[in-house]
């Protein structure tokens, strides 16, 4: 399982550097926000974590489809359907992976960017935080989608229709956490914590439903 | 009566909804049943009723 | 071979797609019989039911706003039952009846968004509030689309069932949860202009006529979807026969 785990970071850092690519899509749109909204700081400010939030999903969502894309096209996933431990383990492996990859590089770059929304120290802190906890969630129920379109074609803005309805409620609890940590009268906590349960939740429910689909889709 | 327009333009949507639907499945069905009465006179069968005859 | 054949028929059961589709013939008829005359007679009703004191007339928008909306979200269920026959039973049907069922779901679903649209513009004076149960059942639809989308580009039906079906049971998984979020984030940022749908209860002179409209869409809803597994039952035939008829039979 460790050998998957690094197996897989290591080609997600090498392959045709997606990581970065990501990380560019999310710089792109939150560069793009003020020329839409314009100059105005306070506005960016005011709308600043829920851009940063919204660029990270999206984003997040980008490089999903590559998540079992690369080794149906080798044929590693045929390997690991046939391996004795459950399905939904090495689903789980791979999903960590991808996040390390794709997700960690996402929330490293999201205080830089809040920088530039002229966001204050607080609720930087608190977006990033939101996002270092909230991303895993999106590519955990993103798995059941890039898995259900495994077998597709042109399946990558298909998996993002599928899973954006159901990553809302990540989005919801994760920019209002960030929200509540610098408006007063709102609690930080509750949020953060219904978002850390939902992470918790979407990491069983996630794997399993995408190692199910995995199996329908290649037997 | 007041806010007539508002209450026929959600009847008239309803009907057209509905009637769509009802229409698409008429339409799906004549449709279906013309491509296998097409493949029937291809002499297409199915495996399953071509076999019950020869029996 | 005409020993299982046999005992198909004695089960009894409308497991063979066959049995199906000459079941439906003889119920739709009488289905359809119904679903006209409930609706004659919940059309009459809701003409004839008294204006509301604070809504007036855009009551009546409500005969045909809330049997929608209570069908788009019975369309879901109906799906999540066939996605547990497919996974769990792999019964042939189950998947023929999500599939039909989709598209209707979402007709139904974007009549009670169009519908509930036109009761808001007079009610709140807008078309549209991101109002936390609007907002579901728009999130609703977007899953409905998804669904259909998914169904549209895996042709194979024998590969898309256990996957759709995974899918059906996610959403239908995330469904409260969504609802929950959506619930918080409204109360997080509340408009002011909104009025309050659940505000006094419902009077009895309003509320036979909505039954009998709810009744009359609900069986229209299974006419339908009847009709729609018969026409899915047949269009896989007919690709089926298609694929035989290109191998040279």
């Amino acid at each position: 399982m460790r050998a998957l785990l690094w197996r897989d970071i290591r080609i997600g850092i090498r392959a045709g550097g997606g990581a970065l690519i990501g990380v560019l899509f999310f710089l792109t749109v939150v560069a793009v926000v003020p020329f839409g909204v314009g100059p105005d700081l306070n506005l960016l400010s005011r709308i600043g974590p829920a851009i940063l939030w919204i660029g990270a999903l999206l984003a997040a969502l980008l490089g999903l489809d590559r998540l079992f894309q690369g080794d149906r096209e080798d044929g590693t996933l045929d390997l690991l359907l046939m391996q004795e431990h459950p399905l939904a383990l090495t689903v789980l492996i791979k999903c960590l992976a991808h996040w390390v990859v794709s997700g960690l590089p996402l929330v490293a770059a999201s205080p830089l960017l809040g920088l530039f929304m002229n966001v204050e120290p607080l609720a930087i802190g608190a977006t990033t935080l939101t996002l270092l906890v909230g991303t895993p969630a999106v590519t955990f129920i993103g798995a059941v989608g890039a898995a259900v379109a495994v077998a597709l074609p042109r399946g990558g803005l298909l998996v993002s229709i599928l899973v954006l309805p159901l990553a809302i409620p990540i989005l919801v609890f994760g920019v209002s956490a960030a929200y509540a940590a610098v408006e007063d009268p709102a609690p930080f906590l509750p949020p953060f914590l219904i978002l850390t349960a939902i992470t918790l939740l979407f990491s069983v429910i996630g794997p399993v439903a995408a190692a199910a689909a995995l199996r329908a889709s290649t037997d | 009566m007041a806010y007539f327009g508002y209450i026929f333009a959600s009847y008239l949507a309803t009907a057209v909804a509905l009637l769509g639907l009802i229409g698409w499945v008429v339409f799906d069905l004549r449709g279906r049943r013309a491509d296998l009465a097409e493949l029937e006179a291809r002499g297409v069968r199915r495996r399953s009723a071509a076999a019950a005859e020869d029996r | 071979m005409s020993e299982s054949s046999l005992s198909v028929t004695r089960v009894g059961d409308l497991a063979n797609p066959t049995r199906f589709i000459a079941f439906v013939g003889r119920v739709l008829p009488v289905l359809a019989g119904v679903t006209a005359l409930l609706f004659a007679v919940g059309l009459v009703m809701s003409f004839l039911a008294p204006e509301d004191y604070q809504q007036g007339a855009t009551i009546r928008i409500m005969f045909v706003h809330v049997p929608a909306a209570w069908l788009s979200m019975m369309c879901y269920t109906v799906m999540t039952a066939s996605a547990i026959g497919t996974l769990v039973w792999r019964h042939p049907l189950a998947d023929v009846s999500a599939r039909a069922a989709a598209p209707i779901g979402a007709i139904f679903t974007v009549l009670a968004l169009l519908t509930g649209s036109l009761w808001g513009k007079p009610m709140w004076g807008t078309w549209w509030v991101w109002d936390a149960r609007l907002t579901s059942v728009f999130v609703l639809l977007l899953m409905y689309l998804g669904l259909i989308a998914l169904n549209r580009a895996m042709d194979d039906p024998s590969k898309s069932a256990r996957v759709s079906a995974i899918l059906i049971l996610v959403g239908f998984i995330n469904i409260p949860i969504i609802k929950f979020s959506v619930d918080w984030w409204n109360t997080l940022h509340q408009p002011a202009s909104v009025v309050r749908l659940d505000g006094p209860t419902i009077h009895a002179s309003m509320l036979y006529p909505l039954l009998v409209m709810a009744l009359a869409f609900t069986v229209l809803f299974f006419t339908l979807h009847m009709a729609a597994m018969r026409n899915e039952i047949l269009r896989r035939r007919v690709a089926a026969l298609r694929r035989q008829a290109a191998r040279g039979r």
